[in-house]
């Protein structure tokens, strides 16, 4: 087991690396070119290729954690999964159609979809979980 | 589906940490089987079985509905 919790530590703090490796360039790319390199093309689109090389590591090591989670992990982060990517779409689009119907009144931004992502995913996590507890 | 896990554990003075260590599963997981809100995949359930020196169907019995 402790071979097994040593090995779930090295995948945790890899994917953490990957993930704030990945906000920190998603961060450079984004405010580099004005801030930094006065909008030169070639640094621009360098920060934006390695920001995107970030981000196919930071999902390899994410497929790497969940390969090592045991089979009742595994179905609590699958259902959760499916959760998060049916509302994603569906919550997207509605989002979306509110948007070209000027039924609010700023416009639609994928920032939001992503945090609405990410704590729909948090939260199907957690609920899962309690229920199997 | 129902099972004998607890039992035969406790009864051989092994924790949930221990019986997980063994298996190669989480606690949590040997602890959702043991409160039958979880069923074992099938290689799960041969080692438990082979563990408890028991046939598949003598650890685990199935109830419908």
């Amino acid at each position: 087991m402790e071979t097994m919790k040593l090995e779930r530590t090295k995948r945790v703090k890899k994917l953490a690396i990957w993930t704030w490796s990945w906000v920190a360039t998603m961060a450079i790319a984004t405010f580099g070119p004005e801030f930094i390199w006065d909008n030169h093309p070639f640094l621009t689109t360098f920060a934006i290729l390695v920001n995107l090389a970030n981000g196919v590591l930071m999902i390899l090591a994410n497929r790497d954690l969940f390969n090592h989670f045991d089979e009742l992990e595994k179905k609590i982060h699958l259902e959760s999964l499916a959760i998060t990517l049916g509302l994603a779409v569906v919550v997207g689009l509605t989002y979306s159609l509110l948007d070209t119907t000027n039924m609010i009144e700023q416009n639609a931004q994928i920032s939001m979809l992503v945090m609405f992502i990410g704590l729909t995913y948090l939260t199907s996590v957690i609920i899962s979980t309690l229920r199997y507890k | 589906m129902k099972n004998r896990i607890r039992g035969l554990r406790t009864e051989r003075g092994m924790t949930q940490e221990d019986l997980a260590e063994i298996i190669g599963v989480s606690r949590q997981t040997i602890n959702a089987i043991e409160k039958e809100k979880f069923d074992p995949s099938l290689p799960t359930a041969f080692r438990l079985a082979r563990l408890f020196d028991l046939q598949i169907e003598e650890l685990f019995s199935y109830e419908q509905g």
